[in-house]
């Protein structure tokens, strides 16, 4: 299932029901993302994320498809966030649930990583020295890449 | 013709989305974003750097050859920072 939400939500009371009624699951695995207070040159007060209604949910479905193509899972749960938060408010939450454990923790890393780099959604930060646009990093590409081809993200010089 | 800009390219841009016709010379993404340019302003701007503009056509990502016809909703961004 997948949500795209400008409400918060409770990562403790989406994960006391996710599994309950399905006693084929061995393990849930879960990453959740939040404000970070700290950009690399610059502190963070609060951060906008821009979506696009229609094409940001198809891409969120196409990549949770993606996993369950790619392993036996159970369940999975993709909620992102759009809208102004404050730092250290949540952003993202992936949970994944299967039989065996290496389908979760591998499945809910792809997520996380695909997320970075495919999912429409374009973050700019309140900082002491002003709005800034967070830029792609070539990093979260390489480590997207470990999942194997997907089209570059981020800009070649950065 | 619909087009979408996101993020600092809407900025540049100066509109979020607007309803275009474009010549019938433009037939993919990459004559659209010159014949955009051409327009000149905080179109050229937002088309100035081509490698960061990403493209979406009907909702897909697609490269710079990708066609486009009348109907399209074409969209312009940056590289995504989901997550």
């Amino acid at each position: 299932m997948i949500k795209v939400q400008r409400d918060p939500f409770d990562m403790g009371e989406e994960l006391s029901s996710f599994s309950q009624d399905n006693h084929s699951i061995g393990g849930v695995c879960a990453f959740m993302g939040q404000v970070r207070d700290m950009a690399e040159d610059a502190s963070v007060s609060a951060m906008t994320l821009e979506h696009y209604p229609g094409m940001t949910e198809k891409a969120l479905e196409k990549i949770e498809a993606e996993a369950h193509e790619r392993w036996e899972l159970e369940k999975t749960l993709i909620i992102h966030r759009y809208g102004r938060l404050d730092a250290g408010d949540p952003i993202v939450l992936v949970v994944v649930a299967s039989a065996h454990r290496a389908a979760a923790f591998d499945a809910c890393r792809f997520l996380m990583d695909w997320l970075k780099t495919q999912a429409p959604f374009w973050k700019q930060e309140e900082t002491d020295k002003g709005p800034q646009w967070v830029v792609a990093r070539q990093s979260d590409d390489e480590a997207a890449s470990r999942w194997g081809d997907v089209p570059a993200n981020a800009p070649e010089s950065s | 013709m619909k087009i979408f800009y996101f993020a600092f390219l809407r900025e540049r841009a100066g509109v979020s989305e607007e309803d275009v016709s474009p010549p019938e010379n433009v037939i993919d993404v990459k004559s659209l974003m010159e014949w955009i340019k051409g327009r000149g302003g905080g179109f050229a701007d937002a088309m100035a750097d081509p490698s960061v503009v990403r493209v979406a056509v009907n909702q897909e990502y697609v490269q710079q050859d990708a066609l486009v016809k009348s109907g399209d909703e074409v969209a312009f961004f940056p590289p995504v920072t989901g997550g």
